[in-house]
């Protein structure tokens, strides 16, 4: 495995965006590699909820979101595979007055956006969601939000790209990486060096650490998802379910089992590895009969968790390096990538081929961190937290 | 010597002798155990009220399990069992656990984890159907309740229960309806040397062969099961012969199983290093040669470490208590606990056993032919009602390199059992798809809880440290 390996494009992380990326790179038949220290989807992409969801989003987010939704009904044909995703809708419960104005004030800013939300409640939301608990005073539902599966959307996306001609090297690492004349010059932990025109960082978790290679220091706090499946219930649940403040966040799937999470779990970054976390595990347990009493009857079946990249503001570092020109950043999606992923993967293909994209990236500059300038008005489309946002995490 | 909370997960032959030698140290062990009384599975006990005696409850072992029967009742204050206690999860020193069905966490300096085994099953057409029994679950319908799994049973399989539990209905008045050997003959018959010089345990197999004999019930070697036959329940059972002739057999339950495998869930929780027995076929947590695992504080014995049944795991218990009682005058250098020479007798005792084992792994080989061949139709993970196409489609859509991998792409494995019934055929599987050697697909990582919780236990509840 040793040698030389002479790219156009290297990608670095085999997350959902990075897969695509790379699959849309090598359909432009740019000679493109991807480095995975693991197996594509290992971590934030692949150990999520699997919320494909607008609805709650940081606005500065929408436009990308809403781009993202578009490829989501289009899976087949981009990777032969819809990811399981159904259009199941997401049902956002509010469990007092002043949750409701806040369900109200994003529905009327979601508008903007072209997004629509209807708010629910009274007899209404008691007719149409008879099975929700008698905290709920109301509900805001977005129709075209949905699910899919966590575990078979980013492999999907680097079987794609295998088959267009990306090099997709999983349990490959890259542990260093410089930019000279030549252009980058990566070593991977196989011993591989590698040179390319472009470098695309889209390594979670660990992409401050990339980034901190080209003098570029970003705030990212590793996080672990708490997740929970229960065994197969009666399909009755058919929208997806979360709360103002994202302490708690469930579906079902058609098969019947009742997948939640809310809180966090812990990890261990010099092992790699990760845990639900038994005190979070018991405490998401108690926070689901709250808003579905009749879920105490279940059993839980497994736990699971992962590593996901957290930034101050939790939305994401996306968009081309301050100190190194042919570096492109996309990393630190704070717990809410999932539903991002393919269109990040559209986007940095657009930015390595052209330099440009047609969303636009303002809010998610590295400069904001890096004291670096930045490209745009950060602040001043950005709206729409929830008013208890420490405990929103996740609910991708 | 400083008060350690010592805690043994595990009530069978392994965690009581561990926690009587612990106790005749002047310790007082927690030991914590899912059934309602100890005795684990081989030396399980009868609900109250029962009055059949050891005899007829352990045959050639009664004498063994009323001494440790007796033994561990009679330490009951020096002892703290907590019969009726699942323990779900271990993180760092704690572990999390239902008693009663209350959730309590409890912290341990020292842990022994005696954890037992459960059936290897190798999926066949039909075997979900009701009457489709583990050779494990006959025996202990039997042993613990008095109850045959049918009036006509079939039993097959390759394992040291197979003689030994159609011998046990047979004498209990079910009708065996045969005995069928997935082992060839010849193999069986190079194995007998070493079965036979291994001490006693050969010869009793010798003596369950004979009775059934005595009874005329049929036992063929070098079959191959091809299905149950009936649509809602099984009505009988088919199965080609050593030349490959289809037979069928009326029966109204089947028995089936092909040896042990560990119940390592909660060992691989604790982060414990695994190794891969070929000798057996299958992964076993690595210990050091007094029971001490990868994970400092961290003890194993018995068949939840390597499968060697009863005896093996007494000695094993008292081993790794040694081992434990050695670690803690370490702490406290000035209290030698002396179990230098005890540690080095029960290596003896064990080593002593080895060819023993050995003989038993060679008359009894893991069939992985069969896991390689099920038929696409068949159910292979019975969770989540995935079959052994599919599994094998999703393998070949998406190319996984180990067992975790395929798991997460086919949902084999992900249900209520975690793996724990169809993780050994999902391996073999893979591994002929891929085709490498079973170990290179590595094993299923375990997640928590280790068996189903019930949601309302949490929700109801706060939770207590006990």
């Amino acid at each position: 495995m040793t040698g030389h390996l002479g790219l156009d494009a290297a990608i670095i992380g085999g997350g959902t965006a990075g897969c695509a990326a790379a699959l849309h790179l090598a359909r432009h038949g740019l000679n493109v590699a991807l480095f995975e220290r693991r197996t594509a989807g290992s971590q934030a992409s692949g150990v999520n909820f699997g919320g494909v969801r607008e609805q709650g989003r940081d606005f500065a987010e929408l436009p990308l979101s809403r781009r993202a939704r578009q490829i989501w009904d289009r899976l087949p044909e981009l990777i032969g595979s819809d990811g399981e995703f159904m259009a199941t809708g997401h049902l956002k419960l509010a469990r007092t007055d002043e949750q409701m104005a806040s369900l109200e004030d994003f529905a009327r800013g979601a508008a903007g956006y072209g997004l629509e939300i209807e708010l629910i409640t009274g007899n209404r939301l008691r007719a149409d969601y008879p099975w929700l608990g008698p905290q709920v005073v109301g509900a805001s539902l977005c129709r075209s939000d949905g699910q899919a599966n966590p575990r078979i959307v980013a492999p999907g996306f680097a079987q794609a790209a295998r088959q267009a001609g990306a090099r997709i090297c999983e349990h490959e690492a890259v542990i260093g990486a410089l930019r000279d004349e030549g252009g980058f010059r990566l070593e991977t932990e196989r011993g591989r060096r590698v040179t390319a025109r472009t470098l695309i960082n889209v390594a979670g978790a660990w992409g401050a650490q990339v980034a901190a290679w080209f003098g570029e220091a970003v705030p990212i706090e590793p996080q672990s998802p708490s997740m929970q499946v229960t065994e197969p219930l009666p399909y009755r649940v058919r929208v997806n379910i979360g709360v103002v403040g994202g302490e708690v966040y469930a579906r079902q799937t058609p098969r019947g089992n009742l997948i939640f999470g809310g809180g966090r779990g812990w990890n261990d970054m010099a092992a790699i590895t990760s845990r639900a976390g038994a005190t979070n595990v018991m405490g998401a347990m108690q926070r689901l009969t709250a808003v579905l009493p009749w879920a105490g009857a279940a059993h839980v079946i497994r736990t699971w968790s992962g590593i996901e990249g957290y930034t101050p503001d939790e939305i994401p570092v996306l968009g081309p390096s301050l100190t190194t020109p042919g570096l492109i950043h996309a990393f630190g999606f704070s717990g809410h990538g999932f539903q991002l992923g393919p269109a990040v993967g559209e986007v940095l293909a657009e930015l390595a081929i052209s330099g440009r994209s047609e969303t636009p990236l303002a809010p998610f500059a590295i400069g904001r961190f890096t004291g670096g300038a930045t490209a745009g008005p950060v602040g001043a489309i950005r709206g729409g937290r929830d008013p208890n946002a420490a405990m929103q995490q996740g609910e991708t | 010597m400083r008060a350690e909370r010592v805690v043994i997960v595990g009530a069978g032959p392994a965690g009581m002798r561990a926690a009587l030698v612990l106790a005749g140290a002047g310790l007082r062990p927690v030991v914590l155990d899912e059934a309602p009384a100890s005795g684990g599975q081989i030396y399980r006990r009868q609900p109250p009220g029962f009055t059949r005696g050891h005899d007829a409850l352990y045959g050639f072992e009664a004498g063994r399990a009323r001494a440790l029967h007796d033994a561990f009742d009679a330490a009951d204050g020096r002892i703290d069992h907590r019969p009726g206690t699942l323990v779900w999860n271990i993180e760092g020193r704690r572990l999390q656990v239902l008693h009663e069905g209350a959730p309590q966490t409890l912290e341990f300096d020292r842990l022994l984890l005696a954890t037992g085994a459960m059936d290897r099953v190798i999926p066949f057409p039909g075997w979900t159907l009701p009457g489709v029994y583990t050779l494990g679950g006959a025996q202990i319908a039997l042993k613990h309740q008095a109850c045959a799994i049918g009036r006509r049973v079939v039993f097959f399989g390759a394992s040291p229960l197979l003689p030994l539990v159609a011998a046990q209905y047979a004498a209990a008045g079910a009708e065996v309806a045969a005995v069928l050997d997935t082992t060839p003959m010849r193999a069986k018959l190079a194995a007998a040397p070493g079965l036979l010089t291994g001490g006693k345990t050969g010869w009793k197999g010798v003596v369950y062969l004979a009775r059934l004999a005595a009874r005329r019930i049929p036992y063929r070697h070098g079959i191959t099961p091809v299905e149950v036959l009936g649509e809602e329940s099984v009505e009988g059972f088919a199965y080609a012969d050593a030349r490959g002739r289809r037979h069928e057999i009326a029966c109204d339950a089947i028995a089936f199983g092909y040896g042990l495998k560990s119940e390592w869930q909660l060992a691989d929780l604790a982060g414990c290093g695994f190794a891969f027995d070929a000798g057996n076929h299958q992964w076993r947590v690595v210990a050091d040669d007094a029971g001490r695992s990868t994970v400092p504080g961290v003890y194993l014995a018995g068949d939840g470490t390597r499968i060697g049944g009863a005896d093996l795991a007494e000695i094993a218990g008292e081993r790794a208590a040694r081992a434990i009682l050695a670690d803690l005058s370490d702490i406290d250098p000035g209290d030698d606990l002396g179990q230098g020479a005890a540690l080095a007798a029960c290596a003896r005792r064990i080593a002593g056993q080895a060819g023993l084992r050995r003989a038993v792994e060679r008359a009894f080989p893991f069939p992985a032919h069969l896991a390689r061949a099920i038929p696409d139709d068949c159910i292979l993970c019975r969770c989540e009602a995935v079959t052994a196409g599919e599994f094998r489609a999703a393998i070949a859509r998406l190319g996984p390199h180990d067992v975790n991998r395929a798991k997460a792409f086919s949902r084999v494995g992900m249900g209520r059992c975690q793996g724990r019934v169809c993780g050994p055929a999902a391996a073999e599987i893979l591994a002929v798809v891929r085709g490498v050697g079973v170990e290179e697909a590595g094993r299923l990582r375990s997640q928590p809880p280790v068996k189903p919780v019930p949601i309302a236990a949490f929700a109801d509840a706060a939770e207590g440290a006990a």
